[in-house]
């Protein structure tokens, strides 16, 4: 049987001004085959979405293509223009990773889902409208006549991506590639959108190419998986073979790093370098259990935080982002918050450094009174990581600018040189060399950028670290790295963090305890273990269940 | 710890690198400083600085036109009546003589006045050459200056009103509004009837007219700048308001405040030329572009073109050099265009 799609040999490589073309993928090879699914697996840079868009030709134009791409007996990559463009859209789809961004806010979403069919099908507007309402249907919209005149902000995101779906199935295409579909939705969304896409893969018998960074989320909608890497395939095969058997080591190693929901909690997470350098995979001994006993450092009682929307020309509504959330942290302990997005757990981190003044409750630290001391002093204490380390540095000052700043706001050091002394400790402290000091923020990886953000909050000496969100945009291996820091650091320098995430696997592997938060009311607070294992509340459940758990051999009788 | 200061390529290196790379850019630059040379020598008076001198003939053309023929007199024809003593008509006759002895007393030098000039000469025989160097000398300070003055307050209360927003931000803004519902020209004219004439004037009437525009952006990128992840973080380290403001946040919208401090200055330029054109630019005794243009206006009537030519030459060589230096300025200094960032 000859595959729907074959890619031979493809290199991409892009012109950069006068240098040569910087080589995005180098040489791959594999086939899509009729009614399946293909995953594209590997962490940011190794080239998988280059390699979808270039199927589709909707690279930049300074992107260069050799070997072939066989679809159909065609070979697309010398197709022309007008080719593609009948090609797109009629036989192969294409749904990408931010709907939002994806569709065209100024025309209501019918309208959107009516034009390729007229372009396409040349339907009637009235046929093509009574397909759109059947389409959106079919993706399991409710109320599909209503929605059809609404407008992207007005449809949540697991909707949009629900009306880009419909789009790319508009006119029944052979190949749906999707691009990441579900990395900017919530675990129960994406839950949702997995099993929608595999429903009508069976129901129109396409064949879907998925991308994604997640083998957890590839391991359950895939038939066959090629693990990339650098630009390169490292590893190709069947599902079950990749998560039973991996040959490669850096498939084994991307299948270790992820911390997990199954059996103990290691004490330190493996790291993908460590894999590769071949090191002996012992399992790791468990982690020594905390000391219940350490006294209470924070202290929240009935935090609320709310902010006023207008509402028509002079009324305000209350809009209650976190109410009534209480819980106290031991020093060296780890509280786990976790909901889904809109669940509160962000306003809650800045309501508790104060960077969002809170509208009722009270924050003891060491039992004072935090919302009667002054802000500066607070600032000394309680310090921040946010999550997109591309966006908490500033892109002007050098790295040492940046550490040196806060203690000299503090006070911290008696003169410049024993500030800049302190800086390059901290940046040891964090695994970054002294040539980081004179560095500016863009030449360092998204890791190094979190070091360096940890390593500012340390100058300060805090207490209570809030980290919110602050591994979610790193690559698995990169994640793993970061994690095994904050725990060294925690047990080195006794601090107690305030870890926000959306991810259960990593909350699970760094929390003592956990808080569960729901339109902003702490829905279940337990211990982490407990929690992840017997969860007394329904939604709490939901969230367990909707964590994607990779490939899993189905139930012999 | 070795002493050893490891640099890197610092922001604004790097955009020098940039720039280097735009030869368009390049060449340019290099106009402009040719232009701030001649500037900073006709301020030192090394040039022009005698261009009040009536030097030439009057309206005397350029060198490479030629003199002008000398125009065939008609004679005046002779009267015939019969001969009169001039005292009996004019009564100052007798003293004509005691005159002529009184003046014989002094040296009298005979000004031998050139009949042709490099670029001509104005009504007055005064060199054009001259007048259009020191003309460049008071346009391009009173376009750097009266920018400078906008720039400043533009960037000022932008950065205040996108900071705080609220109250002060609507205060502002009610500010502006009303800056800008007046019609431009009707606003300058109010100015320059309170302030009287001068080039400290068309300095300062330009600078309160024209902050409007860079008022907007900056206010709009600050709004947008003060929610970013990295002002949140300097807000959690402690930093104040003010240390946000101006020195997180205004180094990362300074490609704005540049660009716009520049497209300004070519904008002042053109409207001082205008303000000179129409009688509230710079004193009499002071030359710029806009008053050279005005004199050419009735000289272009006996085809004078001359001084016209040489004001656009210079004027158009400047702003095109200005402008598109700054363009190159833009896209070597706009993170967003860069990129991997």
């Amino acid at each position: 049987m000859t595959p729907l799609l074959s890619i031979q040999e493809l290199q991409v490589g892009f012109r950069m001004g006068k240098l040569p073309p910087v080589q995005a993928v180098r040489g791959i090879s594999f086939d899509i085959d009729a009614h399946s699914t293909v995953a594209l697996v590997g962490e940011s840079g190794s080239g998988k979405s280059v390699t979808a868009m270039s199927i589709v030709d909707l690279l930049p134009d300074n992107a260069e293509r050799r070997g072939r791409i066989l679809y159909g007996g065609r070979d697309l990559t010398q197709a022309g223009a007008a080719e593609m463009r009948a090609l797109r859209g009629r036989e192969i789809a294409c749904v990408f990773q931010d709907p939002m961004s994806s569709l065209n806010p100024v025309l209501p979403v019918g309208l959107q889902l009516c034009e390729p069919l007229r372009l396409h099908l040349k339907m009637s507007p009235r046929q093509a409208r009574e397909r759109a309402e059947a389409l959106l249907a079919e993706v399991g919209m409710p109320e599909p006549k209503r929605r059809l005149d609404a407008y992207a902000h007005e449809l949540s995101g697991g909707q949009q991506q629900r009306v880009m779906i419909a789009m790319a199935l508009a006119c029944e295409p052979k190949l749906l590639i999707a691009d990441e579909p579900t990395t900017a939705l919530d675990v129960t969304i994406q839950r949702q959108i997995l099993e929608l896409l595999a429903a009508l893969k069976a129901r129109h018998r396409m064949s879907l190419l998925f991308i994604s960074h997640d083998l957890g989320v590839v391991g359950e909608i895939a038939d066959r998986v090629v693990v990339m890497r650098h630009g390169q395939v490292r590893e190709q095969g069947a599902v079950a073979q990749i998560f039973t058997a991996p040959q490669d080591a850096y498939t084994r190693a991307l299948l270790a790093c992820r911390p997990g929901l199954s059996g103990p909690p290691p004490a330190r997470l493996r790291v993908i370098d460590e894999f590769l350098a071949g090191d002996d995979l012992a399992p790791q001994p468990p982690r020594a259990a905390k000391d219940p006993r350490s006294p209470v450092l924070l202290e929240v009682r009935a935090l609320a935080k709310s902010f006023w929307l207008r509402q028509g020309l002079f009324g305000k509504r209350e809009f209650k982002a976190v109410r009534g959330v209480s819980f106290r942290l031991r020093r060296g302990h780890t509280l786990g918050v976790v909901g889904e997005s809109g669940s509160g757990k962000t306003t809650l981190g800045l309501t508790l450094l104060r960077l969002l003044e809170p509208s009722g409750g009270e924050v003891h630290l060491d039992g004072r009174d935090l919302l009667e001391t002054g802000p500066l002093a607070l600032r000394r204490r309680l310090q921040i990581v946010f999550q997109n380390p591309y966006a908490s540095l500033n892109p002007r000052f050098s790295i040492g600018q940046t550490l040196v700043e806060p203690m000299a706001i503090h006070g911290i050091g008696a003169h410049r040189a024993e500030r800049e002394q302190r800086a390059r400790e901290l940046l040891a402290k964090v695994g970054l060399d002294g040539s980081a000091f004179a560095k500016y923020p863009h030449e360092f990886s998204g890791g190094q950028r979190q070091r360096v953000a940890i390593a500012r909050c340390l100058t300060l000496q805090p207490e209570v670290l809030v980290l919110d969100e602050a591994v979610s945009a790193l690559d698995v291996s990169v994640q793993a790295q970061v994690l095994n820091l904050l725990r060294d650091l925690q047990d080195e320098l006794g601090l107690a963090y305030v870890f926000i995430s959306h991810d259960l696997g990593v909350v699970r592997f760094i929390s003592d305890e956990v808080l569960v938060m729901k339109d902003g009311e702490v829905v279940e607070q337990a211990d982490a273990a407990q929690i992840l294992s017997a969860p007394t509340q329904d939604y709490t459940r939901r969230l367990l269940a909707a964590v994607p758990r990779g490939w899993r051999a189905p139930l012999t009788p | 710890m070795s002493a050893v200061l490891e640099r890197s390529e610092g922001v604004w290196h790097a955009a020098w690198r940039r720039f280097r790379g735009d030869r368009l850019g390049m060449v340019c630059s290099g106009v402009v400083a040719a232009f701030l040379l001649m500037i900073a020598a006709s301020a030192l008076g090394w040039v022009a600085g005698d261009w009040q001198r009536e030097i030439g003939v009057s309206s005397a053309p350029p060198g490479f036109v030629g003199p002008r023929a000398v125009e065939s007199s008609i004679a005046t024809a002779v009267p015939r009546g019969p001969n009169a003593d001039l005292s009996d008509v004019d009564p100052l006759a007798p003293r004509y003589k005691e005159w002529d002895e009184r003046a014989a007393q002094f040296r009298s030098v005979e000004i031998h006045k050139l009949q042709t000039l490099p670029l001509g000469a104005d009504r007055l025989g005064r060199d054009v050459l001259a007048k259009a160097v020191k003309g460049t000398e008071i346009s391009v300070f009173v376009g750097l200056m009266a920018a400078l003055v906008a720039t400043f307050i533009g960037t000022l209360l932008g950065a205040l009103s996108g900071f705080f927003g609220g109250r002060a931000g609507d205060l502002l803004e009610w500010l502006y509004n009303v800056f800008t519902s007046i019609p431009g020209i009707l606003l300058i004219f109010a100015f320059a009837a309170v302030f009287g004439r001068g080039i400290g004037t068309v300095v300062l009437i330009l600078g309160l007219t024209g902050w409007t525009g860079i008022y907007r952006l900056v206010r709009a990128e600050f709004i947008k700048h003060a929610v970013r992840d990295y002002v949140r973080a300097a807000q959690a380290i402690g930093a104040s308001a003010m240390s946000r403001m101006f020195r997180h946040i205004l180094p990362n919208v300074s490609h704005v405040v540049l660009v716009q401090l520049s497209i300004l200055t070519v904008g002042f330029i053109k409207a001082e030329v205008i303000l000179s054109y129409l009688g509230l630019g710079v004193p009499v005794d002071q030359v710029s572009w806009g008053t050279m243009l005005a004199e050419a206006q009735s000289e272009l009537l006996l085809g004078h073109w001359w001084q016209l030519a040489a004001a656009t030459l210079f004027m158009a060589t400047f702003v095109t050099a200005f402008s598109l230096m700054t363009d190159a300025l833009r896209d070597a200094l706009d993170p967003k265009l860069r990129g991997l960032e």
